[in-house]
């Protein structure tokens, strides 16, 4: 099947089967490696991508179900402004050891602050437990959020 | 510049004696500077160019500074802070340091692998000397092209300053530089602490810009031109193997090129029997997996099981050790005239490392020699193993080491390596192997589960004189599996006068390993609990029987430092307030572990209401000597380490039957932002050799875990994981 999809802005196209999960349509067809492959139950978060805004986890997403929505993949994080704060928090904070799970994280953490800009530990908690991280940097993951909350309320006042 | 060598103990540094550095002019007028080393004494002597280049920097006339990481990264940030101790002795800004990954010659660089903690100790005295050599070259050449006594030189920045205010920059000089003598690596002068400006501040990742921006970075990332993706699917059974397969029904399925039986040599630590199914994508051999029908033929793990061990087990445990680890004093008459005898088992289990990125590796076999693009802890270890497996010469295989998605021990392993190199060579096309997480649980190589059948002697003065240990762990051949031996100087050994340490051995067939502080991250739950049991026992302070102990020696101590060990429990007592009054279900835990040369000690507090376990706060305090080269990682390291430990203590256990039932990570969890504690990390600078951080924070959180909720509920856990029916 072909397949017309938008991502990160742009068109792309795909010609793979309707049950290939959009995390490997990503990886393996379209070459945006920044997607990554931890578990593929939904276990884990590493292929956290949005679909309209939305986190989803690609890997459990089959390509015939994306349909017409918006693909946003860590090589299109900085087209927003928010998406880019989450970078820059991400480096200054030296979030990541292994960096493996950290696409998964900021995509979750950029959805995150998009639906509540200041969050409170419990929403962080709630809105980041899908993201597993084997190296265990939560305490840095959640500094980044809430400096960005910061950052974002300083901008707002 | 003054000589300073502060209180590094050149004995425990990694550079040899013999090495020498070596400079030469690069193409374009840069510098090129590199560590020589004699090849081996027959080649040093047989007339011929004995001596090879070892390249840690190179300095372009543009000042471009391109700094060498010689380790494999996995995540504790070795990229990153071993060329921060370059750039620092040579003086340069961090900001004009390009780092690379340099390529697998070990007979070059010397150790390349990323385990045991062993990067920072082994390297960090040589690299600060390297990067102080090439100033010194530097300072030389502009002090000749000046015409001016080198003395009256300093470096700052990326230049060579005179008194006079003239000032060369480093690319400037680099041509020149390449022409001068390279000073003795031995007597090279280092800066001061004071003068130190990298070294010890907090530096970010070197990949980070990557990493945010989500290009390719990792082994999984590899892109080669051409390339199938292959699956390879081992026996449920471990060590199984293949008696049929339906191979021409699958090669007929959309995408798939090729099915392979794979016979393997029997061996997990060569290349294990399995069926590859090579395909144009990765989900069209994955799904064509699905419909893989294969007959394995029985291993020696068949019938094996978690009720067969712990049966086994049993009956061991009233018989003599079959080995004698150690043995102190008397311990027959110790425990005959004791006032109080305490009795314990302990038991842990199997288990998995769960690194995220699952196990991959690219290669391509072109006209009899092979490439592999692996995320690897060790590659020099694959390249040999690859050799074998295909019966061809190490020289002939050149190893990309990529960024790993996590190490934690599994990556010193090289299975998939060998796989994927002998498909490669039977499809004559470029492949990539990935592994699912299911391969990833199914095929690990385990840290061993463990019995522990302890006693302790207490005498009429309630003081400890004895303790008594039968372990009861896994081997093969009389001998114990990989990771499932223990070593005769653990704690409290050395402090106890009647002390025995024995083992026996339950035949298995299953691949075990390395998992982040092997032994240690059992041994210390099973020591540190009982001395925890032996203090609650004798009403006494756990922390105070702890210091008693360590304040009298009696006996070998192997590397093992007391006041070191006392400085970390003081300094973690302090810090988490130890001995305060908690609130009601609260109990605060305490525990401590020499591992990796690291001393570390911990407090854990935690509550338990109504079998619900809530942990609060963690507090850490370690020593790992003199400089905490980067407090970014240093930190991660900790907090990571402590993390992880919980996690395993929560919930991670592999069951066994035959092989390792379990699928993904619902089965073997960690812990979740919404359950992280508080983790508060306190370094005791000393002036002790820099030792790593990867492993030596792990080991004590267990116990201090366990021995908190039998503060906050008098429940005693000698069994891991931890389940609810323990609390109540
Ligand atoms: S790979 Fe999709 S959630 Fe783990
Ligand atoms: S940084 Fe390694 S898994 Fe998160």
């Amino acid at each position: 099947m072909s397949y017309q999809l938008k991502i990160n802005g742009q068109l792309m196209q795909a010609d793979v089967a309707a049950d290939t999960p959009l995390l490997w349509v990503l990886r393996d067809t379209l070459k945006l490696k920044g997607t990554k492959f931890g578990c593929g139950m939904a276990q884990c978060g590493a292929c956290t991508v949005h679909l309209d805004g939305k986190p989803v986890r690609s890997c459990v997403t089959p390509i015939s179900a994306v349909k017409d929505r918006a693909i946003t993949t860590i090589e299109g994080i900085a087209n927003s402004e928010l998406g880019q704060q989450v970078q820059q928090a991400w480096k200054i904070l030296d979030v990541p050891q292994c960096g493996y799970c950290q696409a998964g994280q900021m995509m979750s953490a950029l959805a995150l602050l998009r639906q509540f800009p200041q969050p409170t530990d419990a929403q962080i908690a709630s809105g980041m437990k899908g993201n597993l991280c084997r190296c265990a940097t939560y305490h840095r993951i959640k500094q980044a959020i809430q400096q960005v909350a910061q950052h974002t309320d300083k901008e707002a006042s | 510049m003054t000589s300073q060598n502060s209180a590094i103990k050149p004995q425990t540094s990694g550079y040899s004696r013999r090495a020498f550095l070596r400079a030469s002019a690069i193409l374009g007028g840069g510098l090129f500077v590199g560590l020589y080393l004699p090849k081996g004494v027959a080649a040093a002597t047989d007339g011929t160019d004995s001596w090879t280049l070892n390249a840690y920097i190179r300095i372009g006339s543009d000042d471009s500074i391109r700094i060498m990481a010689v380790a494999p990264e996995i995540g504790q940030g070795i990229k990153t802070s071993l060329p921060m101790v370059i750039a620092d002795e040579l003086d340069v800004a961090w900001e004009q340091v390009q780092v690379e990954q340099a390529p697998v010659m070990p007979e070059i660089y010397g150790r390349q692998s990323a385990g045991g903690s062993r990067s920072t100790p082994i390297h960090f005295e040589e690299h600060r000397r390297i990067g102080a050599a090439t100033r010194q070259m530097l300072l030389q050449a502009a002090a000749a092209q000046w015409q001016v006594p080198v003395a009256e030189c300093r470096s700052q920045q990326g230049k060579i300053l005179h008194v006079s205010g003239r000032s060369l920059r480093y690319g400037e000089l680099a041509a020149a530089a390449a022409k001068q003598a390279a000073p003795e690596l031995t007597s090279v002068a280092l800066k001061t602490d004071a003068q130190l400006q990298i070294v010890g501040k907090f530096t970010a990742g070197v990949d980070n810009d990557a990493i945010v921006s989500g290009q390719p970075l990792f082994g999984i990332d590899v892109e080669l031109p051409g390339m199938l993706y292959a699956v390879y699917q081992k026996c449920p059974v471990f060590g199984g193997t293949v008696k049929h397969a339906n191979v021409a029904q699958l090669e007929k399925l959309p995408g798939v090129r090729k099915v392979l039986v794979v016979s393997g040599n029997g061996d997990f630590y060569g290349l294990d029997a399995g069926v590859a199914i090579v395909a144009d994508s990765w989900w069209q051999a994955q799904k064509a997996r699905q419909q893989l029908q294969v007959t394995w033929l029985d291993s020696k793990a068949t019938g094996q099981s978690n009720a067969e061990f712990d049966r086994l087990a049993h009956a061991l445990k009233s018989q003599m050790p079959t080995q004698i680890l150690r043995n102190d004093g008397d311990i027959e008459h110790c425990f005959a005239g004791a006032a109080k005898v305490l009795q314990a088992d302990y038991y842990y289990p199997f288990v998995a490392h769960g690194q995220l990125e699952p196990m991959n590796c690219s290669a391509q076999w072109q006209d009899g020699k092979l490439s592999l693009w692996a995320p690897t802890q060790n590659p020099v270890g694959g390249q040999k193993q690859v050799a074998q497996v295909l019966g061809i010469k190490e020289q002939d295989i050149t190893i990309h080491v990529m960024r790993s998605g996590g190490g934690f021990g599994r990556r010193l392993f090289n299975d998939y390596m060998a796989e994927v190199a002998w498909i490669a060579r039977e499809v004559g096309a470029p492949v990539k192997l990935l592994w699912s997480r299911e391969d990833d649980f199914q095929h690990d190589f385990y840290r061993p589960a463990g019995y522990h059948s302890c006693k302790l002697a207490l005498d009429a003065e309630g003081k400890l004189i004895g303790l008594q240990d039968h372990f009861i762990t896994f081997g093969a051949q009389g001998r114990p599996l990989l990771a499932a031996q223990m070593n005769s100087d653990i704690f409290p050994a050395g402090f106890i006068p009647n002390l025995q340490y024995g083992s026996s051995l339950i035949p298995a067939h299953i691949p075990t390993g390395w998992l982040r502080a092997p032994g240690s991250n059992a041994l210390a739950w099973v020591f540190q609990s009982l001395l925890d049991e032996a203090a609650h026992a004798i009403g006494q302070d756990p922390l105070a029987l702890q210091l008693a102990l360590l304040a009298q020696p009696v006996g070998d101590l192997g590397s093992f430092n007391p006041q070191r060990m006392t400085a970390v429990l003081q300094a973690v007592a302090e810090r988490s307030g130890w001995g305060r009054k908690v609130a009601a279900g609260h109990g605060l835990g305490i525990a401590c572990y020499y591992s990796h040369a690291g001393y570390f000690a911990e407090v854990v507090e935690v509550s338990v209401n109504q079998g619900k376990l809530q942990i609060h706060k963690v507090w850490a305090v370690g020593d790992v000597g003199k400089y905490i080269v980067n407090p970014s990682g240093a930190m991660h390291q900790v907090q990571g380490s402590i993390l992880d430990g919980l996690s395993q203590a929560l919930y991670q256990q592999v069951p066994i039957d035959g092989g390792a039932k379990l699928v993904n990570y619902h089965q073997h969890k960690m812990l979740t932002m919404a359950e992280v504690p508080e983790v508060d990390v306190e370094f005791l600078k000393t002036d002790y050799p820099t030792t790593g951080l990867g492993e030596p924070a792990l080991p004590p959180v267990i116990p201090a875990l366990c021995n908190a909720i039998f503060a906050a509920t008098g429940k005693r856990i000698r069994q891991l994981p931890i389940t609810a029916d323990m609390l109540t």
